[in-house]
């Protein structure tokens, strides 16, 4: 394998040095460091971060190719800067068995863009009733470690606590999509004040929030730990803040356009603003944002949720929830942490690589930017602007919130155990 | 005026008070004895309904025809829609038969906003009722019969609803027509109280402009005009309330609650009325009770609205108008 020399890149935001990678490994950093027999990168004061990691990816196959594939989706995260991503279970099949995840890990190590991590279903179906083999697909060659049956609320109390208990025997964590399912039955758009002019049906927040306090307490009461997806109210920050006063192992993510949008935009009715959960208000917009400055919230996850173009181009209610997001999460990122001030580069590495890959188990991710380490790594030329095109998009699906709006921040480089998989914005 | 109506709260007071006074013109049409204007003569209207709704679908049909429209009937029972066609491929197939303006009622709310902002086509668009948003059109009829009833037939020409208190009762919730009456007779200036169980009240209706409350007795007094709207029985069964008696004992208007409104204060109702729900047949035969004047008057407003959105310069009928378009 060959060198290469990442020159004159800010390290976390700091100040600019030198990166030698060696084969699939950081060799050295350091201010100037030789270029002998190395491949140059000059890095002019571009952003460097450990590769991103995305605990909350739908990359729909098997099953839905026709929104996304494994391929599809992981140039997509490679575009995004991602170097692993955990894919979610609810495919066609469901990833509720060892044989399912085993396909999505493989396929995700042939095409080489991206690790994939496959998220295995908490319960058989995604239906709520019984267990799926959890250890099963921990033993599989997959390794799963996050469990989810994201989508739905795993709602039923008892089968909550006792995944919540199961997984403990292998160091897994069970990822709760939080909603309540009868306060939410014909739920369009977050419930309030634009819900009640727009005649859509309301998704209220505290649907959320009760499933959250009742998994908190659940997992305080079986010494487990519990992963939240896709926080969305302030309350429910309230709620994991006391949790985390309290000692419990809970962990929290919040999706980039949670950080950025707000219900204001479904006045549009286009449903490329349908999402779950929906877009909130401008308070919440805040309370997230402060809950990921403070720790509260420990991650950005994107909850990529690619839709063919006819699932997005109708009516609000015939239309499928959700967005992509992967090669938008880091710029909306900069734009509603690091613009305003909240973060730094180094608490953004924190967010978005470091502690997703700690909540999910992925060894080699999410590790320092420091010699003898894996060399995943991230460029970033955080002085960059311009307008979101999806026609330019590695995703299959378009289904994007920021079409033609103006974002800060892009990322040139991106490479996965040394070998470039992203060169000057263009997939290798 | 716009290109296209979707909402009631797109209209100004002039917008609106324009399209009344239209309405009382095509109103006299309506006393003639051939009732029949060539105003839209060579003009294709498409009534495109997915939700079925016979009286909507008849009153704009008999709007059509007396101005001469040539007019399509779409039903989505039946249809390729109920094969699974999409509402872009099933607007883009009609545009594409030379359609002048889609009239469109659909249970998704924000539909008919879709198919005038998505470029899908280029004809202009008429709400006859979205989901639980708006229903443009029975607002101006119901702002045309109080206006008629309130202020006068001719003594209303140019006038709005100043100071008028209005008071809607019933499924808020649900209801389309609360929300574009709400719309429209604050535009008007009317003063407008929402009277309902909290439940059939939807969260954040504190931003609307308009009072909330939950005891009906102590509204009707100081009412102009009550206009009662359809609870379903089914909604019990969502726990809205208890039972269909306990809902007309605290929101049903019968005929002692009637004689607490003011004497000259009307009854209103869009129909279709349950009776023995929201109203007792006491009531809704009354003198006070407009619901069937609503009916004629709504065949005056969607000739009036389909006049100013599609007829061009050409005076709708050939005697002096108090007002230019």
């Amino acid at each position: 394998m060959s060198k290469i020399l990442i020159r004159g890149a800010r390290v976390l935001g700091g100040e600019p040095q030198d990166v030698l990678i060696d084969g699939e490994t950081i060799a050295a950093v350091g201010a100037g460091l030789s270029d002998e027999g190395a491949e140059v990168v000059e890095a002019d004061g571009k952003v460097l971060l450990p590769g991103l990691v995305d605990l909350h990816t739908h990359l729909r196959e098997p099953g839905r190719e026709d929104s996304e594939t494994v391929l599809t989706g992981t140039r997509a995260a490679a575009s995004g800067g991602y170097t692993a991503v955990f894919a979610m279970a609810n495919t066609f099949p469901v990833a509720d068995t060892a044989g399912v995840v085993e396909q999505v890990y493989r396929l995700g190590q042939e095409h080489g863009y991206c690790d994939v991590q496959p998220i295995g279903a908490v319960t058989v179906g995604l239906e709520g009733k019984k267990l799926a083999e959890l250890g099963a697909m921990h033993e599989s060659a997959a390794g799963v470690t996050v469990f989810s049956d994201d989508g739905k609320c795993v709602d039923d109390a008892v089968i909550m606590r006792r995944a919540l208990e199961y997984v403990k025997a292998f160091g897994g964590v069970v990822a709760q999509h939080a909603q309540e399912p009868r306060l939410t039955e014909g739920a369009q758009m977050n419930e309030g004040v634009v819900s009640a002019e727009l005649g859509l049906g309301g998704w209220p927040a505290v649907a959320e929030e009760s499933v959250i306090a009742r998994d908190v307490l659940l997992a305080e009461h079986v010494g487990s730990r519990v992963h939240i997806c896709h926080l969305s109210t302030a309350g429910s920050v309230e709620i994991v803040r006391w949790a985390k006063s309290r000692g419990i192992d809970v962990t929290a993510e919040v999706t980039p356009h949670h950080l950025l949008l707000t219900d204001e935009l479904v006045r549009t009715y286009n449903p490329v603003y349908k999402v779950n959960p929906p877009l909130r208000t401008e308070r919440d917009v805040l309370a997230l944002r402060e809950a990921l400055a403070d720790g509260t919230i420990d991650i950005v996850a994107t909850d990529h949720a690619p839709h063919p173009h006819e699932d997005k181009d109708c009516e609000w209610a015939a239309a499928a929830m959700g967005m992509v997001g992967l090669e938008t999460a880091l710029s909306v990122v900069q734009e509603t942490m690091v613009e305003t001030g909240l973060l730094d580069w180094a608490t953004v590495a924190d967010r978005m690589s470091f502690a997703p890959a700690r909540i999910g188990r992925a060894t080699g991710h999410g590790r320092p930017v420091s010699a003898g380490e894996p060399a995943n790594l991230t460029l970033v030329d955080t002085a960059y602007r311009g307008s979101v095109d999806p026609a330019g998009f590695a995703s299959r699906s378009r289904n994007t919130p920021y079409e033609g709006r103006e974002l800060p921040g892009r990322v040139t480089h991106t490479w996965l155990r040394g070998k470039a998989t992203l060169v000057d914005g263009k997939l290798a | 005026m716009q290109r296209h109506l979707i909402s009631a709260a797109d209209l100004t007071r002039d917008d609106a008070v324009l399209i009344l006074d239209t309405a009382e013109e095509m109103a006299r049409v309506a006393d003639r004895p051939i009732k029949k204007l060539p105003t839209l003569r060579g003009r294709t209207v498409v009534n495109l309904f997915f939700e079925d709704s016979t009286r909507t679908r008849i009153s704009f049909e008999a709007a059509e025809k007396r101005l001469s429209a040539d007019v399509i009937n779409f039903t989505a029972k039946g249809s390729s829609v109920s094969k699974g066609e999409s509402l872009k491929d099933t607007a883009q197939t009609l545009e594409a038969m030379g359609v002048d303006a889609v009239v469109i009622r659909h249970g998704a709310s924000g539909a008919p906003y879709r198919l005038a902002t998505s470029g899908w086509i280029d004809a202009a668009v008429i709400n006859a009722g979205d989901g639980t948003h708006q229903h443009p059109t029975q607002a101006l009829l119901d702002a045309f019969t109080m206006r008629r009833r309130l202020v006068g037939r001719d003594a209303g020409i140019g006038q709005d609803l100043a100071g008028k208190r209005i008071t809607l009762v019933g499924d808020i919730l649900h209801s389309r027509v609360a929300r574009s009456n709400v719309d429209l007779l604050h535009t008007l200036g009317a003063e407008v109280t929402l009277v309902a169980p909290p439940t059939l009240v939807p969260v954040g209706v504190e931003s609307w402009p308009c009072e909330v409350s939950y005891d009906l007795d102590s509204t009707l007094p100081k009412s102009d005009a009550v206009m009662l709207l359809r609870v379903q029985r089914e909604r019990m069964n969502a726990a809205f309330f208890p039972t269909e008696r306990e809902y007309s004992r605290r929101y049903g208007l019968d005929g002692d609650r009637m004689a607490r409104m003011p004497e000259h204060a009307i009854v209103m109702h869009p129909g279709p009325m349950v009776r023995g729900m929201e109203i007792t047949a006491e009531v809704a035969d009354s003198e006070r009770c407009t619901a069937i004047e609503q009916v004629t008057n709504g065949v005056s407003i969607r000739m009036a609205v389909l006049y100013l959105l599609l007829g061009g310069n050409e005076p709708a009928v050939t005697h002096t108008r108090t007002e230019e378009k």
